[in-house]
């Protein structure tokens, strides 16, 4: 199997890849699927497009880098150009995407990873590719039944598995952003590595709060889903 | 709310002229009213039937915004704030120099790129500015007639509002609107490859990178694009691109204390830039609350400099302007006043 594309060489051309299924796995976010190509790094993302016409747009690839096909998980933009497309398309129909590439990896030490909505994706295929040991994943969500994959994290994560919703309440959930929820600890860790992922002003402003706390920028990684 | 007249086309407007029964030569005559003339309303248009512009004013405001605040530098640069259709705000500077005056337009209001040392960024995004809303910075400042030149260099990315960006700078540089060249625009991005090609391919307009370190690890600290788009990729573009002899393409770099400023980036930016025809700008850092950054001292900045010329990189400082009334690179903010 070709290597992942690092990010040195950017000759990133689209291929045709045939997806392998297309689930509707919270009201109006998708998880679609095709057959590997390319082995990646967890944390990479790769270009897609439905059509010619529309320029590819970026995804967080969201699963094990050793599963035999790769997952994406998106949002329908209902006045977006490509996703309403992509989250109409059946098994058996074709996508163009490029090779994984990108620099958002997470390697051996301790490390907290913080997303919201569908930034939960790098991490997740972090935890399915076996780097979960060391990290705390802060998930923060508007409703409830926006924490993708929350069994399976939950069961493996168990106290280092953190849910924080803005607008629903539940037990075991903090009621709350996630700036609140880093607002209300007292001692935030500021040796170990920070991995920030999804909406600009999210980044941000945990960015700001984490270097407020003492944490160098340095261990600060953000991606930004823009 | 009517539609603005201002900040369409050429092509737009007369396409509106002939669905409301006007003669077809209306549209070339309400674009010279709206883009080269001192008036403020359709009524003004006089060479246009008074039926014509009933009918126009009829559905269609001329669409010029004023600024609701200025503040004036001590070096004379002026920064204006102006209200977005939408109920938000954006900020302008104008700066004069000798016989320039160059206006520094935003494109959006706030931003989504994050980068660590700009005051926008931290903003987050509130909103796309229209093509109107870009060119009426420039239309509606009391200095407009006197502009030499003009920088995408205010709020947010232009790429990341493309149609608005590449329809605004028709306005500016065709025949029937501000016939300004484009040798005298400059458009800054950090890097948005696919709105970055599309930009080279229809525009004339100088391009600006906002490259600030050429190594990836550092970069990616410093602006969470480079996950996206790596500086590689926006290299490997820029060297297939054939600027011919009179565009230009620079690459702007705020150099920090100790992080951007060793003779291991001078090295690299050689090594990188190896085969583009461009030059760098550099930018001395103008501090936002909360920053862990720090700017350079002058004595390293000058060092710097002076290192990439004898390596034959055409490399300048760009003068700092408005820092007091945060007018200045990186200062641009309307978050208090919620976007
Ligand atoms: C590094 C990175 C990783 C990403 N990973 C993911 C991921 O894992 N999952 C995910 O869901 N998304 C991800 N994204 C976002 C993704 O790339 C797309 O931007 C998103 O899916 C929207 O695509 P779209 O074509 O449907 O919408 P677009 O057509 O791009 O539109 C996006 C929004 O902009 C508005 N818009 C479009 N055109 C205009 C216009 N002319 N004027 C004003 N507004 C306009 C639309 O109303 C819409 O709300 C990522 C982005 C980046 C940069
Ligand atoms: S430097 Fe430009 S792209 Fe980066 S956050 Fe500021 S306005 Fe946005």
């Amino acid at each position: 199997m070709p290597k992942a594309e690092e990010y040195k060489n950017p000759n990133l051309e689209l291929i045709e890849v045939i997806i392998t299924g297309n689930q509707e796995i919270s009201p109006g976010v998708h998880l679609i699927s095709w057959k590997r190509t390319h082995d990646f790094h967890p944390g990479q993302v790769v270009k897609i497009t439905a059509d010619p016409k529309i320029a590819p747009r970026i995804y967080s690839i969201c699963s094990g880098n050793d599963e035999p096909e790769i997952r994406v998980l998106f949002n329908v933009k209902e006045d977006g150009l490509l996703t309403p497309k992509l989250a109409g398309m059946i098994p058996g129909m074709k996508i163009r995407t490029t090779k994984p590439y990108g620099s958002f990896k997470d390697g051996k030490e301790p490390a907290w990873w913080i997303a919201t909505g569908t930034g939960i994706a790098p991490f997740y295929s972090m935890f399915r590719s076996g780097i979960s040991e060391n990290k705390t994943l802060i998930h923060g969500v508007r409703q409830l039944n926006q924490f993708y994959f929350e069994d399976e994290l939950e069961w493996s994560l168990g106290d280092r598995y953190i849910r924080c919703c803005s607008q629903e309440q539940s037990c075991n959930v903090f009621p709350g952003r996630v700036t609140h929820y880093l607002n209300q600890i007292n001692d935030l860790p500021t040796t170990i590595n920070y991995y920030l992922c999804g909406k600009a002003l999210m980044v941000v402003e945990v960015r700001d709060l984490l270097i407020s706390r003492g944490v160098p920028y340095q261990n600060i990684l953000a991606e930004i889903y823009f | 709310m009517k539609e603005s007249l201002f900040g369409k086309t050429l092509n737009d407007l007369t396409t509106l002229a002939v669905e409301l029964g006007l003669p077809k030569f209306t549209g070339k005559q309400m674009a010279e009213w709206l883009y080269q003339k001192d008036i403020s309303s359709i009524e003004e248009m006089t060479n246009l039937s008074k039926k014509a512009r009933e009918l126009l004013a009829g559905k269609f405001e001329f669409g010029l915004i004023d600024s609701t605040k200025v503040q004036e530098s001590i070096d004379g640069t002026k920064k204006y704030l102006f209200p977005t259709n939408k109920g938000k705000f954006i900020e302008t500077a104008m700066i004069p120099d000798d016989d320039r005056k160059t206006v520094c337009v935003s494109s959006q209001v706030g931003c989504k790129m994050g980068c660590l040392f700009c005051m926008t960024g931290k903003q987050g995004f509130q909103g796309q500015l229209t093509a109107g809303e870009i060119v009426n910075q420039i239309r509606n400042i009391p200095e407009w007639h006197e502009v030499t030149n003009i920088v995408y260099m205010g709020m947010g990315e232009p790429f990341d509002n493309l149609e608005e960006v590449l329809k605004s700078l028709e306005i500016l540089t065709s025949e029937w609107g501000f016939a300004m060249s484009p040798r005298r625009i400059t458009v800054s991005t950090i890097g948005i490859v696919p709105g970055m090609l599309t930009f080279l391919e229809k525009s004339e307009a100088h391009l600006a990178v906002s490259m600030h370190t050429p190594f990836d690890d550092e970069r990616q600290k410093l602006m969470p694009v480079q996950v996206a788009y790596p500086l590689a990729e926006v290299i490997h573009e820029i060297k297939s691109w054939d600027f011919g002899r009179q565009r230009r393409v620079s690459f702007e770099y705020i150099v920090f204390k100790g992080l951007n400023d060793s003779p291991r980036h001078v090295q690299e930016l050689c090594k990188i830039l190896n085969g583009i025809k461009c030059r760098i700008n550099l930018i001395r850092f103008h501090p936002i609350p909360g920053t862990p950054l720090v700017g350079t001292d002058e004595n390293t900045l000058q060092k710097f400099k002076e290192k990439l010329n004898d390596k034959g990189i055409l490399t300048t400082i760009r003068a700092s302007r408005g820092q007091d009334i945060y007018a200045a690179c990186g200062l641009l903010s309307t978050k208090e006043l919620g976007g």
